[in-house]
């Protein structure tokens, strides 16, 4: 208890401004810590507390600072007197399509999002991108027509919607760089060889049997097959394989 | 010797014949067109609001990618980026205030006061190349071809940014004319293809496009020589005697200035991309014994 106590006394406490009121929070907490220590309860705005579901994107400015900031709200170190808000949900146009009947050329893009051709390259998108994806230079290849470079450049775009809430041609760049990367992803990436000999080998019903048989084994003798299954080595090469083949 | 390349989305969908040609052709010349490793959409069109100065950003921020690259000049081919650039830089040079708000809007790069020159190829030919040394590269004369020169707007209006004489222009001509074949002049080189109405009033294009091919063919031309990839696309589409059998457009093949130097420079044929102007050209260069 006594510890506890010395503890609290060494963190400092620094104020700042959740909507617009005041709370007092430990300065080593994240925005979403620091939410959750001023009392918020999150039930939406909040997923994977990793930095990687986009939920919880968070906007924010300094005292005395025009510039308007952004982060992931689990991400993103409190600051003092930050002024901040989160944005957890934007609404943005989202094109409904066939994706079978989808083919792998711009005008695909450009019938669905035609909005496209508003962006006037102002750069906003990209100046409040959490992630550093370059979005309007993304946007920028898809009027050239550059599928693979637009799913490219914005593989790491987690779709936390704050380009579309800052973009004056109403672009939702989220979701056509996403349409963009399932362009790529499945009509225009090669395809690995190994994985349709891998495919044509489950058709074939190679496996039938090995799973079969696993399948009528009682629980008891499952659970010793796995326990005594034969592991691969820590250091191994890449043509490592079990004693046992019956199965690969 | 290196020039940096803007070339605009247009000639990376829609023109790539253009493109292609261009390329080949200006290194045929011992010029390289470099791209600039990073480029936005011009804009397309320039702004004419006194007070609407977002729309020249995009502009003004690919000027800025040339200085980046440690360039002061710029070589553009569609006549619309031209146009953009061209006229988005005399506004960052003249209007202090419109620059201040400009450059000051676009705080994360650095500020610009219109010191990138934006040149259209058929200057740099002109100029920096001449005609003498484009005569001298020719292989294959464009002989008994009988062309004209159309210009359409963007290249020449307004007087500011015109890369010739307004009312008289000749380079089209002087080009044609280095690389061997007959330049016909005719009163509809400087008129206007009607542009973008093709998106919601086709109308306008086949009366405009009827008007100029009539008159090129009223002065005996076979064929235009063009720069810009919305001339091109509009008299492609409406001429087609096959998909408008009424329309009485006279049928006559628009080729890309840079199409005819790679034709005349004797270049593999894969640069040209025929393929991709009117159904119409290829046989007409075949009769003319341009191409098997």
């Amino acid at each position: 208890m006594t510890t506890n106590v010395t503890r609290e006394k060494k963190i400092k406490m620094i104020p700042i401004f959740v909507m617009g009121k005041r709370y007092e929070v430990p300065e080593t907490l994240t925005i979403m810590k620091a939410m959750e220590y001023a009392g918020f309860k999150f039930i939406r705005g909040c997923g994977c507390r990793g930095g990687i579901c986009g939920a919880c994107a968070t906007v924010y400015r300094k005292a005395g600072d025009y510039k308007l900031y952004s982060g992931l709200a689990c991400q993103t170190v409190v600051e003092p007197n930050m002024y901040l808000t989160q944005i957890p949900f934007y609404p943005a146009n989202r094109a409904v399509f066939d994706f079978s009947k989808i083919k792998p050329e711009p005008e695909e893009i450009f019938k669905l999002y035609p909005e496209i051709f508003r962006c006037v390259a102002c750069n906003s998108c990209t100046k409040v991108c959490p992630m550093d994806v370059e979005v309007m230079d993304m946007i920028a290849q898809l009027k050239r027509g550059d599928i693979a470079k637009a799913a490219e450049m914005s593989f790491s775009c987690i779709q936390c919607g704050l380009c579309a809430s800052r973009c004056m041609g109403e672009l939702p760049q989220y979701h056509i760089a996403q349409l963009a990367r399932r362009i790529y992803g499945s009509l225009i990436a090669l395809r690995a060889k190994h994985l349709q000999e891998a495919m044509q080998a489950i058709v074939s019903g190679r496996y039938e049997e090995c799973l079969r048989t696993l399948m009528n084994t009682p629980d008891a003798d499952l659970r010793k097959i796995y326990q005594e299954r034969e592991m691969e080595p820590e250091m191994t090469g890449e043509d490592w394989t079990p004693k046992d083949k019956k199965c690969l | 010797m290196d020039l940096a390349y803007y070339p605009g989305c247009t000639l990376k969908t829609r023109a790539k014949n253009f493109e292609t040609s261009a390329l080949a052709a200006m290194s045929a010349l011992g010029i390289n067109l470099v791209e600039l490793p990073r480029w936005n959409c011009c804009g397309t069109v320039y702004s004419l609001a006194e007070d609407d100065l977002i729309h020249h950003v995009a502009a003004v921020r690919n000027l800025i990618r040339v200085k980046e690259q440690g360039k002061n000049k710029v070589v553009t081919l569609c006549a619309f980026c031209y146009n953009t650039l061209k006229r988005a830089n005399l506004v960052m040079k003249d209007s202090p205030d419109k620059r201040y708000a400009i450059n000051i809007f676009m705080d994360e790069e650095p500020d610009y006061y219109g010191e990138v020159e934006t040149a259209h190829l058929l200057q740099v030919l002109r100029d920096d190349v001449g005609w003498e040394k484009i005569a001298g590269r020719v292989k294959h004369p464009l002989k008994d071809l009988k062309i004209v020169g159309y210009y359409g707007c963007t290249l020449l209006r307004p007087q500011s940014v015109a890369i010739d004489s307004v009312e008289r222009p000749t380079i089209l001509q002087d080009l044609l004319k280095a690389l061997g074949g007959t330049a016909v002049d005719f009163p509809f080189a400087t008129e206007c293809c009607g542009a973008f109405q093709i998106v919601n009033n086709r109308d306008i294009i086949t009366e405009r496009t009827a008007a100029i091919l009539g008159s090129a063919a009223k002065s005996g031309a076979e064929a235009l020589a063009v720069s810009c990839p919305l001339c091109e696309y509009n008299l492609r589409q409406t001429q087609s005697s096959t998909k408008q059998p009424q329309s009485g457009v006279p049928v006559m093949p628009a080729l890309y200035f840079t199409q005819l130097m790679a034709l005349a420079f004797g270049l593999d044929l894969a640069v040209c991309g025929f393929e991709e102007n009117s159904p119409e050209t290829r046989a007409w260069l075949k009769n003319k014994g341009l191409i098997s």
